[in-house]
């Protein structure tokens, strides 16, 4: 069902070497990208497809593969109700992706969250400084090599109780 | 020659009309704002890292946590992208008291904005009459789970007890009662030129401005934007309620306060349909992997004792794979991202709060505004700092 879903018909056409992958579980789509390319298509799915609300941008870390991150944009048509799950690949070597806070603007503060928690840069964007830490905090604590109970602390070992 | 220069403000982070931990600085000329820097973080608690390290079941008490006038909107969305992520159903009587608790939480929440917006604005009696009618879902809530707030009553598969005797009846109560309310805080204001002067006008974004800037929920539909997700994307049984959207169409403040008393209305229309159609029948999937035992098993036999130790320690193991799922809190569009590496914690959760992105149009609608309206765009873009700040 995933090669028919409309947006993977129309990205195929247009972005053949730039799509990665699709997969389809529990009914939602997500298409992988090169992250070269990722402003590009987001223009393009939100002039051509509809896409145009922004829900989501976040980051995963999948410490000890290769690339150890992806980036995760989660997209919604209004007119057409439906979504689309976007992710890049970033490797650890160059955590830097283009903004697509010209496509959307609500990426502005989504992309300084995932600065913030993950390290990842974002060239071309308007502001990027951390959100939620302050400004002096050293590592990047939704990283899987951040320890839980804070820098310098022994990994969590499970709940005593 | 007076010369002039521009003044920078700073308004909190504790200050009443911030609502909660928010710090603005505010550049200003003379009483009219030039630039506002939000400065956000002050209630960050790490709740997707530690959900990274507890059970499925051991989230639930955190999305409490998050926006915290609606615990259980919250609840919902978690549960959900669980129970999405493990693909199981859930029967019929657990759906329709979790929507008919979801609306009630709407209630609250809604209760809350008007009440502190328009104490923002100077409307003193709606800010006590509101509370004193919130205090009458808090009383249910501390009915139904022993808490007034963090209430933590929803379960992956279900809910976490039957209601109890008398529930229905003092939810009938609730919904016969709040229709008239509604009309006293209406005739306080929808009329009040005081009202209508300080919020007609006030904050204007066009429709595409607040799409593009992922403003959702009430606040995007005040600017004509016709997007609920009960309505579009139905979850938990939503399909089954007439109900009907509002939206406003002038953009500003005053047609924000309209949709959101007509949403209570029809918040108030889907309780009773809901109440209407319950019936008796289990509560929890019959998923013996995923949901705890009853109580009178786990205190009365050794099975449901293991049985219950067994959820409760272990947890349990999700498919690999990741869900995206989002439900219409009252405050918009909540998401929960979960990416589960077939483990019995979610390799990753992200939450897509509402009130972040709807905060982060603040600079772009208080532009040129004046301070004391800035106050009033807070008010109207209904922000909760537990959930911005996660």
């Amino acid at each position: 069902m995933a090669d028919q879903h409309r947006a993977v018909v129309r990205l195929r056409e247009k972005f053949a070497d730039s799509v990665l992958d699709v997969k389809e579980f529990r009914g939602e789509v997500t298409v992988t990208v090169k992250k070269e390319k990722i402003v590009a298509i987001c223009t393009f799915l939100r002039d051509n497809l509809k896409y145009n609300l922004l829900s989501d941008v976040t980051a995963v870390d999948y410490l000890g593969s290769e690339p150890r991150f992806m980036m995760v944009y989660n997209l919604y048509s209004i007119p057409n109700k439906d979504r689309l799950r976007l992710k890049a690949p970033v490797a650890e070597e160059s955590t830097v992706v283009d903004t697509v806070s010209g496509v959307w603007s609500s990426a502005d503060w989504l992309e300084r969250e995932v600065f913030d928690l993950f390290g990842i840069t974002f060239t071309g964007h308007p502001d990027l400084r951390r959100i939620l830490l302050t400004d002096d905090w050293i590592g990047y604590p939704l990283r899987k090599d951040y320890p839980l109970q804070g820098p310098d602390r022994e990994p969590y070992q499970g709940r005593l109780s | 020659m007076a010369s002039t220069e521009f003044m920078t403000v700073n308004m909190g982070p504790q200050h009443p009309s911030t609502h909660g931990v928010l710090r603005l600085v505010i550049e200003l000329d003379g009483e009219i704002v030039r630039k506002v820097t939000p400065h956000i973080g002050y209630l960050h608690r790490g709740i997707e890292k530690l959900s990274e390290h507890r059970t499925y079941h051991q989230i639930i008490p955190l999305t409490d946590r998050l926006d915290y006038l609606a615990p259980m909107s919250n609840n919902l969305g978690y549960v959900l992208a669980v129970e999405k992520l493990l693909n199981i159903e859930i029967p019929e009587r657990a759906q329709t008291l979790r929507v008919m608790l979801a609306e009630l939480t709407r209630l609250k929440s809604h209760l809350v904005w008007l009440a502190t917006h328009a104490l923002d604005i100077g409307a003193m009696t709606v800010f006590i009459y509101a509370f004193r009618e919130r205090e009458k879902i808090m009383d249910l809530y501390e009915k139904l789970s022993g808490a007034r707030m963090t209430s933590n009553f929803f379960r992956v598969g279900g809910l976490s007890n039957e209601v109890y005797d008398g529930f229905e009846k003092d939810v009938r109560e609730i919904i016969d009662t709040f229709p008239g309310h509604f009309d006293t805080y209406e005739g306080l204001l929808t009329q009040n030129t005081i009202w209508r002067q300080r919020t007609i006008g006030n904050g204007i974004i066009s429709a595409e401005d607040a799409v593009d800037a992922g403003i959702t929920g009430p606040a995007l539909r005040g600017s004509g934007v016709s997007l609920d997700l009960r309505r579009d994307n139905p979850y938990s049984g939503y399909e089954k309620y007439q109900f009907t959207v509002p939206v406003g169409e002038k953009c500003d403040t005053y047609d924000r306060y309209k949709v959101r008393l007509i949403e209570m209305r029809e918040a108030v229309k889907i309780i009773r349909q809901a109440l209407d159609s319950l019936k008796p029948g289990p509560i929890l999937a019959d998923c013996p992997q995923v949901c705890y035992p009853s109580k009178e098993s786990v205190y009365n036999t050794i099975e449901g004792l293991i049985h219950h130790f067994k959820i409760a320690s272990e947890g349990f193991p999700a498919p690999e794979g990741e869900v995206y799922q989002a439900v219409e809190a009252p405050k918009g569009e909540l998401g929960y991202y979960l990416v589960s590496d077939g483990g019995n914690k979610p390799y990753r959760m992200r939450i897509r709060p509402p009130s972040f992105c709807n905060l982060s149009a603040l600079e772009r609608m208080s532009k040129g505004a004046m301070i004391a309206d800035l106050v009033a765009i807070i008010g109207t873009l209904d922000i909760v700092l537990g959930d911005i700040d996660r």
